[in-house]
């Protein structure tokens, strides 16, 4: 069976669920190849072998993490170039797709970003994806060179199988005009105890209609075990850091179930959850175009809802 | 200093978009806008022109249909000194890879120190467009800038991860993206609506890149659409009115029921 060549997505070694997704979706094309750059694979090959990995790429050089994108590019080309592989399926993060996009142009090959889904097809793989702020859900497939896909998060639930996990380093070797834009400090987040926001299964988030108080909204997603997401008018009103808005200039989350509360429903925001599988409103306006979305919606003053929620959740899995 | 800003022209986002029989993303018939997304690169080049000690000159690039003109038309309103617009039949329908090539071809002619580009455009949103410019003009690649300093030849930036914070350095020339929290862009003065009329946009073709039509435009393109559909309407929800504290109990009703608890 070809390979697919799986970009790993992980923080120090701990390997994040979309590498799992990833994994399984490479699953339905071929033999998923882990491509794991950076020196901490001890920390990672469990993982990679428990979502199914038949072989592990090892790139361990400085050269790859201390300059932005271009160096892993440059990898990735050559392990194409050597592996020949049905594809190259890379995380939908900012920096996949500039990886991806770079590889492309490198391996004179088709890309397609961000899909959702993925089918193996009679003329190589073809996925799904969503566009429009969600409108619209479209079907591609590459027709030149090594189809280089992006994938969202959540795209598929994780199939645990043991793959063989047979370990290669492979020596990348990096151009000197790869090495121009360098990371010169990197600070990771600070850990927030919640689930990533991009990962999570529960996403509850608030916007203007906060008044600048996240306690309820964080309260509230504690007792859901939830991720905690913002708008842009909370997050440019300085109440809750960038890195959690939702929406086209934050994250694209696609939970089980996404909560908004005290967010109107602008078409930006609707762009980063409306493939939320159920969406749940509290607005105290009734004509928020939020409620065109949602399953299940309150329309009520989230000061006192939440709080009472929260109560009533705690209560149960008590 | 030269300065070339990449702008796209996009359909306005709080307007319908379609498709068109042909795959294409349906322009006709919805207002066009220069993307918002990049209405911070023009800004930030303005701000790197207003702080330079030397004669900069902010250069606006799109590749686009007639009506994009418009989004040249905006930016020179907010400042910049001149445009280029590649514009061909051909054009119609390419993808990132052949919109990158094209925008090469045309900045190579330039001779930047700086190119700039939006995070994304608010259409296609691919976010794709910056990197493979970077590796079509082999220049070095900073992009999702949400803070820029420039000193001298240094360009440092900080780039929101999804796992850190990151602060890059580079020298220029080279190709610079910024996001949404990098600044603030500016409204057009009525001077700088007046003053754009007088300033020259050049008109280019395919042929005057030295491209062939045959590298670029749907026919071109290395992924093939096999079909689309629209997503079906969700079903309209329950919506409930929190009176005398019922709505809490209501909400966890229903969650409870869908088995989120
Ligand atoms: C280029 C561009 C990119 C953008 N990107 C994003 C993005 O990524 N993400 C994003 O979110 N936005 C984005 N926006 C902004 C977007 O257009 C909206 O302005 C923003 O989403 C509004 O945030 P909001 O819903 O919190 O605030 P508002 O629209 O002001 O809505 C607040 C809501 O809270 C309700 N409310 C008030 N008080 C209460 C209360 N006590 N209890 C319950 N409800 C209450 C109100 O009824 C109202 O519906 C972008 C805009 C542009 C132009
Ligand atoms: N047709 C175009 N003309 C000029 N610049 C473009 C065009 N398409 C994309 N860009 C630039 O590339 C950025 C990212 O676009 P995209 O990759 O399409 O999301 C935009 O913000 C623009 O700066």
């Amino acid at each position: 069976m070809t390979e697919v060549l799986v970009l790993v997505d992980h923080v120090d070694g701990s390997v994040r669920k979309t590498t799992a997704e990833l994994l399984t979706l490479a699953r339905r094309l071929g033999a998923p190849s882990a491509v794991f750059i950076g020196s901490e694979i001890d920390g990672a090959r469990d993982a990679l072998k428990q979502y199914g990995a038949e072989k592990v790429y090892v790139l361990d050089s400085s050269d790859l993490t201390d300059y932005l994108v271009v160096p892993k590019a440059e990898a990735l080309a050559q392990l194409v170039e050597a592996k020949q592989p049905a594809a190259v399926l890379i995380p939908s993060n900012a920096e996949g797709k500039e990886i991806a996009g770079r590889l492309a142009i490198k391996t004179d090959s088709g890309l397609i970003t961000d899909a959702v889904d993925l089918q193996a097809g009679d003329t190589g793989p073809i996925t799904t994806q969503s566009v429009f702020a969600g409108s619209f859900t479209v079907t591609a497939h590459v027709i030149q060179g090594t189809p280089i896909i992006t994938v969202k998060p959540n795209a598929v639930t994780p199939e645990a199988v043991d793959g063989a996990a047979v370990e290669e380093v492979f020596e990348a070797t990096v151009s000197d005009a790869a090495k121009t834009a360098k990371v010169t400090e990197r600070k990771p987040r600070e850990a927030t105890g919640r689930p990533e926001l991009t990962e999570a299964a529960i996403v509850v988030s608030g916007g203007r209609g906060t008044g600048g108080n996240f306690a309820p909204v964080e309260d509230f997603a504690d007792s859901l075990g939830a991720a905690v997401g913002a708008s842009r008018a909370a997050v440019d009103s300085g109440w809750y850091p960038h890195s959690y808005q939702v929406g086209q200039t934050g994250k694209t989350v696609s939970p089980q179930l996404y909560i908004a509360t005290g967010i109107s429903g602008a078409i930006q925001h609707r762009a980063g959850m409306q493939t939320s599988k159920t969406i749940v409103a509290v607005n105290k306006d009734e004509e928020a175009p939020i409620f065109e979305l949602v399953d299940f919606g309150v329309v009520g003053d989230l000061h006192a809802v939440l709080p009472k929620a929260t109560e009533a959740v705690k209560a149960r899995k008590a | 200093m030269k300065i070339v800003v990449c702008v796209k022209y996009v359909p306005d986002a709080t307007a319908e978009r379609t498709f068109s029989p042909d795959n294409t993303v349906d322009r006709v018939g919805v207002d066009g806008v220069l993307s918002e997304l990049d209405e911070y690169a023009v800004e930030e080049a303005l701000k790197i022109r207003e702080a330079a000690d030397d004669d900069t000159e902010v250069v606006i690039m799109t590749v686009g249909p007639d009506e994009a003109r418009a989004a040249i038309l905006k930016s020179l309103q907010m400042g910049a000194d001149a445009g280029v617009h590649v514009k061909d039949e051909a054009i119609h329908g390419s993808d990132a890879i052949a919109t990158s090539l094209i925008l090469a071809a045309a900045i190579q002619k330039q001779n930047a120190d700086l190119v700039l580009c939006g995070m994304a455009s608010t259409d296609g949103s691919m976010s794709v467009v910056p990197a493979m410019l970077a590796e079509r003009l082999s220049l070095p690649q900073v992009t999702f800038a949400s803070e820029v300093t420039v000193e001298g030849t240094t360009v440092r930036v900080r780039r929101d991860g999804d796992a850190a914070t990151e602060t890059i350095e580079a020298t220029a020339p080279l190709l610079l993206s910024v996001t949404d929290q990098s600044n603030e862009p500016r409204y057009p003065s009525f001077k700088g609506i007046m003053a754009a009329k007088k300033k020259p946009v050049e008109e280019l073709t395919i042929a005057d890149l030295g491209l062939e039509a045959s590298q670029v435009g749907a026919d071109a393109a290395w992924t093939r659409v096999a079909g689309f559909e629209a997503r079906p309407p969700r079903s309209a929800g329950t919506v409930v009115t929190d009176e005398g504290g019922t709505g809490a109990a209501q909400l966890v009703e229903f969650l409870a029921g869908q088995k989120f608890i």
